[in-house]
């Protein structure tokens, strides 16, 4: 594709399947306690 | 959905069903916004006119261009369609655990800091320091609700919990001499102010905790402006050697340095850099969250020069990085390879649920920024939360639960954002805290842009 490129990236439409195992940090404990997002936390399933 | 945005000199598309993230030129990027919208002709007509006197934008080439993006629909990566609202009501209904406490271990303070969210660490009550039994019970609510969670979390909190140093140190003996029998991994997180970190409680740290948030607001001026002691002294000179000695010993471990940002310093990029070129590597940096009539308060006014700033952050990392002098900035920190799956993205913090704040009393809150809210209160650790009613506000807080979130290109990211900050602005944890959301969609655009800008350097 000339004009455009992607970037690797997780399909999160994949994760449906094998995420939700909850053993990922709680957003908000530990830099952040007053602006919390949730994208900038690890996932710990190697399956999702 | 997608969104769009120019940033640096990237042409960034983003898909946010798939997480896809495209960079693109700017023809790719105009036909892009009119692909939805208009016919293969009606778009082809457009481009030439707009691009027609390049050489390189023909009949052919724009058709192509529309091919290609026909081909990233049907692989899914464009276009693509959220359908995940379900998952977020059926995970949260189905999931009654508890995987994480914030632990106020003392509601007081050695600081004085007139912006604290928490009044002087007493949280609009009496000053108290948690007892090992309370705490202790803590910890036995959490296993007992934990179900097969192995990974728990455990935020030593306050106030200033070094004030209450022995029943932390305890406490984590406590938790180490149960993990293994009930197959657990505790991973605790110590937040302080700093005055009180000795080199016997910087070996601690360096020994049990997973995460250490130091409390630094940048230049002296800005910090000692807010920070102070109960006699009106400025804490920056006090504080910052047990920092610098704290991360001379930390190794690889994680800490951040964090601060507040107020109106008093919109220029909060130079406070950022000012840790840096201190040696502080692990960097965060949060607006202030009061009332609007505070004259700290961020406004209307402060938005865009606040954006700026961001974008000012955004680059100079990228340089620094470059140069060999990178630092980690917690709101840029973002992995579009190994990120949250869509079940973390859709189902938000976990506050009032899977996340809960704990008293020195043993009362129970849907977290930190709740406690001393009587209305908040959702039970206590011997008897599990009792108020369901309002725990079930936040069980249904979630990406899609708030009218405003669904037309949002960042709910994927921010997941409907924080419910406490929602309720100070609104009155209801189910509202919106818009100046939040326009400043937390200005940093997901920073942060996916570093990445692009990575990516094309690679």
């Amino acid at each position: 594709m000339e004009r455009i490129k992607t970037i690797e990236t997780k399909n999160i439409q994949n994760t449906v399947k094998n995420g939700g195992c909850g053993e990922c940090q709680t957003s908000c404990q530990s830099a952040c306690k007053t602006s919390c997002g949730v994208i900038n936390q690890n996932c710990e399933n190697k399956n999702a | 959905m997608v969104h769009q945005y120019k940033l640096n000199g990237y042409n960034i598309v983003l898909d946010t069903a798939s997480g896809s993230v495209h960079t693109v030129d700017e023809v790719a990027y105009d036909i892009i916004a009119l692909y939805k919208t208009h016919t293969r002709e009606q778009i082809v007509g457009e481009i030439l006119q707009k691009y027609g006197q390049r050489p390189d934008v023909t009949r052919e080439e724009i058709l192509a261009c529309i091919s290609d993006i026909e081909a990233l629909e049907s692989a899914g990566k464009l276009f693509s369609e959220d359908t995940y609202e379900g998952l977020a009501i059926d995970y949260k209904n189905n999931s009654k655990v508890v995987k994480a406490l914030c632990l106020h271990v003392a509601h007081t303070c050695n600081l004085n800091c007139s912006y604290c969210f928490a009044s002087q660490g007493k949280y609009q009550g009496e000053r108290a320091l948690m007892s090992f039994e309370v705490g202790k019970q803590a910890f036995d609510f959490l296993i007992a609700n934990s179900d097969t969670r192995r990974n728990l979390e455990v935020d030593f909190f306050g106030g200033e919990p070094l004030m209450n140093w022995d029943v932390v140190k305890q406490l984590v003996a406590y938790a180490r001499s149960i993990e293994k029998e009930h197959n657990k991994n505790f991973r605790f997180t110590l937040t302080t102010n700093g005055v009180l970190l000795d080199d016997e409680v910087i070996e601690f740290c360096n020994r049990e905790m997973s995460n250490v948030v130091l409390s630094l607001d940048g230049r002296r001026e800005v910090h000692d402006h807010f920070r102070r002691d109960f006699a009106g002294k400025g804490s920056y000179d006090k504080i910052l050697p047990n920092f610098l000695r704290f991360i001379e010993k930390r190794g690889d471990k994680s800490y951040y340095v964090r601060g507040t940002f107020t109106h008093n310093n919109t220029d909060f990029t130079n406070d950022l850099f000012h840790m840096a070129d201190l040696g502080f590597t692990e960097l965060s940096m949060e607006p202030v969250v009061c009332p609007p009539t505070d004259p700290y308060a961020l406004t209307p006014e402060d938005l865009p020069v606040l954006f700026e700033q961001y974008e000012i952050l955004a680059k100079e990392m990228l340089k620094r990085k470059k140069e060999g002098r990178p630092f980690t900035f917690y709101h840029y920190m973002i992995d579009l390879k190994h990120g949250p799956c869509i079940y973390k993205r859709i189902t938000g913090c976990g506050s009032g649920t899977e996340y809960l704040a704990v008293t020195p009393w043993g009362d129970l809150y849907p977290c930190h920024q709740f406690v001393g809210d009587e209305a908040y209160r959702l039970g206590d650790i011997w008897n599990g939360v009792q108020n369901t009613e309002v725990q079930e506000g936040f069980r249904h807080c979630n990406a899609y639960s708030r009218p405003e979130c669904r037309e949002c290109w960042a709910k994927l990211y921010c997941s409907g954002g924080c419910a406490a900050n929602s309720y100070h602005a609104t009155g209801s944890i189910g509202g919106v805290y818009q100046y939040g959301c326009e400043l937390f969609k200005k940093r997901m655009e920073c942060a996916i842009m570093m990445q692009v800008a990575e990516a094309e350097e690679a």
